[in-house]
């Protein structure tokens, strides 16, 4: 698992792997929310929770399609699925490493967004504590999704589809921890609830994933 | 004699072809009864004016959206364990009339919206919920759209149904802690304190009941066509080799 995780990492890192890429995506998608609603202070630091989280969220899809297709147009992926490791630990790793490739550099890079948006000074941490929460569900989904259209060719925007809805309640507790913190409250049942969504999907997801890799590569 | 039987193409299209008229007839006419009733023999609301009686159209169909999702998330389970290709189109079949009755609860609840709350949307629980509902529908037909193999397309799809419908009870929970509703709670229920009187629930549950019967109608007929459509791609594959 370790060895496979390091391969993976190792191909993102290095060139044409498109790490960063969705980090500057993120970059952007802020830079342009305020060309979008206009740069008053006030609007911007109402709508910045929401935006943030928005903007992570798509920054984390942009990748997705990676997380299998490079394996599957190479054969490495078949190879995968008759090695000793199952299927299931395959797919969680592979969430895992999207997550340290995608979610780890935007929940790192989020704070210094904040700034630009004028997020409130109390949602610092929340934003941080959210984003670092909520990452690994927003990866472990799109592991899913990825399984699901790994077969099918340009199957990103099929992908995008089946994806966004189930981001759905990550994005609600996430943005709302992050807004209770913007105002001032206590934001730890947001938080809980996040934290309870991103365990549930690294228990769970991993087994419907790999069931989707069965499906496909049958 | 077992259920399993009706797994079985041919058993299933000899069956239920004969029940196909029964059925559809049956359903024009207790939706027939049922709306007549609705729109012409119940008084209007005291407050609402005769704007209430499109309750005989939203309630039911948003109750059959749910209930689409559910015999399909059942349709799925029943193809993963068992393996009955008959199961899975009666999935894939299902699911554009799911689509069309979310739309039409969606649609209605708009109407019926306008005039009472002043606005045809509103970020509201339920109307959120059920617009997320609507995009799950989406996803699960453009899946099964997107893959050629019929068997890879109908395991994956029922994957996708099995963690859609987590995720949509999930979505609905959260949409709730997100926004407080505007949208009334149920109108129907069993606990019969909750209930609307009496003059507008009979009629309502016949509406139900018509709607219930025009989906197996409408069910049974595209699942057979499924069949068919399979049967005749089978037939091409083999004049072809």
């Amino acid at each position: 698992m370790i060895a496979l995780l390091k391969r993976d990492l190792m191909l993102a890192v290095r060139a044409g792997g498109g790490f960063g890429l969705g980090l500057a995506f993120f970059l952007i998608v802020i830079v342009l929310v305020p060309f979008g609603v206009g740069p008053e202070a006030e609007i911007l630091a109402r709508i910045a929770p929401g935006m943030l989280w928005v903007a992570a969220l798509l920054a984390a899809l942009l990748s997705l399609d990676r997380i299998f297709a490079l394996d599957y147009e190479d054969g490495s992926l078949p190879l995968l699925a008759t090695s000793p490791l199952p299927l299931e630990g395959v797919a969680l790793v592979k969430g895992i490493a999207h997550w340290v490739t995608t979610g780890l550099p935007l929940t790192l890079a989020a704070p210094a967004l904040g700034f630009l948006l004028n997020l409130a000074p109390s949602a610092y941490v929340w934003l941080f504590v959210s984003l670092a929460f909520g990452t690994p569900a927003l990866s472990m989904i799109g592991a899913f999704g990825a399984a699901l259209t790994v077969g099918v060719k340009r199957g990103g925007l099929l992908m995008s589809l089946l994806v966004l809805p189930l981001y759905v309640p990550t994005l609600i507790f996430g943005a709302e921890a992050v807004r209770r913190g913007a105002d001032g409250f206590d934001a730890s049942t947001p938080m809980l609830m996040l934290a309870g969504i991103t365990l549930g999907c690294f228990a769970v997801l991993p087994f419907a994933a790999a069931a989707a890799l069965r499906g496909n590569l049958r | 004699m077992s259920i399993w039987e009706y797994a079985n193409p041919k058993k299933f299209i000899t069956t239920t072809t004969p029940l196909v008229p029964w059925l559809l007839w049956g359903a024009i006419a207790v939706l027939g009864v049922g709306l007549t009733w609705g729109f012409f023999f119940t008084p209007d609301d005291a407050r609402q004016g005769s704007t209430v009686k499109i309750f005989y159209l939203h309630v039911p169909s948003a109750m059959m959206a749910i209930n689409v999702w559910a015999m399909m998330l059942m349709a799925s389970v029943i193809w993963l364990v068992r393996r009955h290709h008959v199961s899975a189109l009666a999935a894939k079949a299902a699911a554009p009339i799911g689509v069309v009755m979310t739309i039409m609860a969606l649609f209605t609840g708009a109407i019926w919206g306008q005039p009472i709350w002043g606005t045809w949307w509103a970020w509201d629980p339920r109307l959120t919920s059920f617009l997320i509902l609507f995009l799950f529908y989406l996803g699960y037909i453009a899946l099964w759209a997107a893959i050629e193999d019929p068997d890879t397309a109908a395991d994956l799809t029922s994957v996708l149904c099995i963690v859609g419908s987590v995720f949509a009870i999930l979505s609905r929970y959260a949409v709730n802690f997100w926004n407080q509703g505007l949208h009334q709670p149920a109108s129907l229920s069993l606990d019969k304190e909750e209930n609307v009187a009496d003059v507008f629930w009979y009629p309502a549950l016949v509406c139900i009941a018509g709607f219930v019967l025009l989906f197996l109608a409408l069910v049974l007929i595209r699942t057979a066509t499924e069949i068919r459509l399979r049967r005749i791609r089978a037939l091409e594959m083999r004049m072809r080799s």
